[in-house]
């Protein structure tokens, strides 16, 4: 029997229109769009003004702090402007623009195919490395790496963990990424072991890609440490605490509690693989695997896309946006984000761009209630949606706290398992944002 | 490009559930106990659900037209049709129309709509309507015709149930056990055929309407604290294998006590409510006065679901395995 988490849970059927279609290159755009805050923490502060002359890799936008990452160009040109625009947030947000003239590269980067395996950096310059690349947590959390792989002193980690589970319907990218990378990521994981100084990694990988678990498993043999572990399939196991649960039989405590509580650290294979390019090829997070898909699209496709490209673009390559698209999201369509417009730039965190028919994108009328329980035994991290939702529209936020709102990973399990068709999420979402902020200034008051 | 895109928060997807299909399988569940009971109570039994059916679907659909005013009728999401046979399900074949009426409207206007409508009502509404009768018509709703009287109907010959055989001690006049099992005996329309509730059992746990919890904890105290009773005297006590095949433990158990509604939300909270129902029910009909007790169980615990539902919260993630 195959491990999963032991909590809740639902089985969307998967959809991967895409799984055996080779990553191909998308285009380069005229002009690419970067986004100063495309990571969790403080924007970056732009260090190029209007004018300058970039070429591929240069930086144009170095961390704003600690917890923030630095953004580099993907393609070679002139800044033509700092202004704002319409990211995956619905919102308008600070962007360098850059107008494309050529492809030409920085030279320290290694460009070849070659599989660069040894590696003879310190822990420090590994990770000082990994900063510079400005790489992110490419699972969508966008949470900069350098900052995971500096976990507290005190922490006792025993084992990393590679999320290569993809669990969201429709999405592949990651799943090509295994199998036309393997050797990249097997070389990352080491690294990334080196750089904490781990024995042991475990690359996590849902049933229905047993061709990567196979390929890696034969490839691991090499490699010291690394064990390919098959889960059964389930959403969200990609979820960081789900995951950490399937392989090591162990759940993260609530919030401040941080995986290393629990002797792990979980990497995403996406981030993995733009580890290994920042070490040994000196490449910066410049580009990522994209699954272009939808039941409609008449070439549903994964490609190779440089940061900055307009998602129209990527459309363009899968065939055109269909004429009955009612919804286009950024990401899967468990956790996705819905877009305003396909003008949105593709971001280090953009996995996946899905069209989704107008009927299916229309959500069916509420009804009361029934109690039926099923968001109940859905919920993954063992909460009460039903409950939750009910103390949202009632505005009863110390009750909400009471209930653990706090530890929703907001995986949307309740609402798509709902018979009434209750938009159990969205009240979910307004409950937690309300609490989160009553404990915020709080804690700020103490 | 601009045709105007939908910008609702995620999940983007729904796995197509709704309310209709869970009632509807509940429904098709209880068909193989309505073809049973036609063939042991003939005629009388479909007047009685048709019945019934008929007019707690028409009071739904007039009070929530003319005295609730709501512009849209619920009588689509099925869950008066489903009232409606579980109601009839409760009642002898040879009862008088007008009764059926007034527990239709008992069940409905006062069971359900009152409450506002559906997931609203504390009571599992055709149990309201069911014991209202019980109460009023004690008489007409305590004798029930004896099978095999396929064109009868009001004027069917009526005869000892097992379980009056039970509580009179009586234990040697029961019924085979097979028969029982099968459902040739007298009872309510709903509950004679052991075989035929399990075959919707099946279907329902299949169809992933249900859980096991509720059924199998109520039926397994039932078995058990029969088991202990028919141990220390077998002369007088039956043997629990019969207060299992008797009366409404197993329609109660698998359609009346799991009704979404009324029953509680979590796997812990179920089997608490399930043992309760289980241990009322016997404590009833052993020594209570009625017979049968399995819809006052139902009742008194459904009261306590609030209760239950606060008591016992899943665990929490963090929480599993420490
Ligand atoms: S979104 Fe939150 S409440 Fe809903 S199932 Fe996921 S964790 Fe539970
Ligand atoms: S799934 Fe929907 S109808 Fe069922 S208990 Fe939860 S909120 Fe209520």
């Amino acid at each position: 029997m195959l491990k999963t988490f032991r909590i809740g849970g639902v089985h969307p059927e998967d959809n991967k229109l895409t799984r055996s279609c080779r990553t191909g290159t998308a285009g380069l755009p005229k002009q690419a769009v970067f986004p100063l805050s495309q990571h969790i923490g403080a924007p970056a502060v732009p260090c190029v003004k209007r004018g300058d002359s970039v070429k591929v890799g240069t930086l144009i936008a170095a961390a704003g702090g600690f917890v923030s990452a630095n953004i580099h160009s993907s393609v070679s040109g002139k800044v033509s402007k700092i202004d704002s625009v319409l990211d995956a947030s619905g919102y308008r947000k600070p962007a360098i623009f850059v107008d494309v003239e050529g492809d030409e590269w920085e030279e320290t980067i290694d460009r070849s195919d070659t599989v660069v395996k040894g590696c003879n950096l310190s822990p420090e310059e590994i990770i000082s490395k990994v900063k510079d690349a400005g790489v992110v947590g490419m699972g969508g959390a966008c949470f900069p790496t350098h900052v995971k792989l500096s976990p507290p002193k005190d922490a006792n980690i025993e084992c990393l963990i590679v999320n290569g589970v993809e669990c969201e319907p429709f999405l592949t990218a990651d799943h090509r990424l295994m199998l036309e990378h393997p050797d990249e990521i097997l070389v990352g994981v080491s690294i990334i072991m080196k750089a904490l100084g781990l024995e042991r990694g475990c690359v996590g990988i849902e049933a229905n890609k047993m061709d990567a678990v196979e390929l890696l498993r034969e490839k691991a043999r090499e490699y010291n440490g690394i064990e390919i572990v098959p889960l059964r399939m389930k959403y969200p196991q990609g979820g960081e605490k789900q995951l950490i649960d399937a392989v090591m039989g162990r759940q993260v405590p609530a919030p401040p509690a941080i995986p290393a509580n629990v002797g792990a650290i979980v990497q995403n294979v996406g981030t993995v693989f733009a580890i290994y390019e920042a070490v040994q090829k000196n490449m910066p997070l410049i580009q990522r695997n994209v699954t272009v898909t939808g039941k409609s699209v008449k070439n549903p496709c994964n490609l190779l896309v440089r940061t900055g490209t307009p998602i129209s673009q990527l459309i363009e390559a899968a065939g055109g946006m269909p004429e009955d698209t009612g919804k286009l999201i950024s990401g899967g369509p468990m956790m996705g984000r819905p877009l305003l417009s396909a003008d949105v730039p593709v971001v280090k965190g953009t996995s996946g761009v899905l069209m989704i028919p107008r009927q299916e994108a229309v959500r069916a009328e509420e009804r009361p209630c029934i109690r039926c329980a099923k968001c109940v035994s859905a919920c993954p991290m063992g909460l009460e949606p039903y409950l939750m939702a009910t103390l949202g529209e009632q505005g009863d936020w110390e009750r909400a706290e009471k209930e653990d709102i706090m530890i929703c990973i907001e995986c949307g399990c309740c609402q798509s398992s709902c018979p009434s068709r209750r938009p159990l999420l969205d009240w979910v979402r307004l409950t937690k944002t309300t609490v989160g902020g009553i404990i915020r200034s709080r804690n700020a008051k103490k | 490009m601009e045709n105007k895109l939908i910008l609702s928060t995620s999940p983007h997807l729904h796995n197509g559930d709704t309310v209709e299909r869970n009632m509807y399988n509940v429904i098709l569940a209880l068909i193989p106990a309505l073809i049973a009971s036609f063939l042991f109570f003939g005629v009388g039994s479909l007047v009685v659900t048709l019945a019934s059916v008929v007019s707690c679907v028409f009071f739904e659909w007039s009070i929530t037209k003319y005295l609730l005013k709501r512009d849209r009728s619920t009588i689509s999401d099925g869950s008066a049709v489903l009232t409606g046979l579980l109601l009839a399900f409760n009642l002898p074949s040879n009862l008088p129309l007008y009764i059926i009426v007034i527990g239709s409207l008992v069940a409905i206007g006062v069971g359900k709509m009152t409450f506002g409508g559906l997931g609203n009502n504390p009571f599992n509404p055709a149990l309201v309507g069911r014991v209202f009768l019980l109460v009023s018509f004690p008489a007409k709703m305590t004798t029930w015709p004896v099978t095999g009287q396929l064109t009868a109907y009001a004027d069917a010959v009526t005869g000892a149930t097992p379980l009056a055989l039970i509580k009179q001690g009586a234990i040697d006049q029961l019924p085979p056990l097979g028969q029982m099992f099968l459902g040739n005996t007298g009872g309510c329309i709903g509950e004679v055929s052991v075989l035929a509730l399990l075959i919707g059992f099946a279907w329902l746990l299949h169809k992933k309407v249900i859980t096991w919890h509720i059924p199998v904890s109520i039926m397994v105290t039932v078995f058990v604290l029969a088991g202990v009773m028919w141990l220390i005297n077998p002369e007088t006590y039956a043997n629990p294998l019969y207060h299992l095949c008797s009366g409404g433990v197993m329609l109660g158990a698998i359609f009346m006590a799991t009704d979404y509604v009324t029953s509680p939300m979590t796997g812990k909270g179920q089997i608490i409510y399930g043992i309760c129902i289980g241990l009322l029910v016997m404590v009833i009909r052993l020594f209570g006065s009625y017979p049968e007790g399995m819809s006052f169980a139902i009742l008194i615990m459904n009261s306590v679901v609030p209760l239950l539902d606060n008591w016992c919260k899943p665990k929490r993630f963090g929480e599993v395995g420490k």
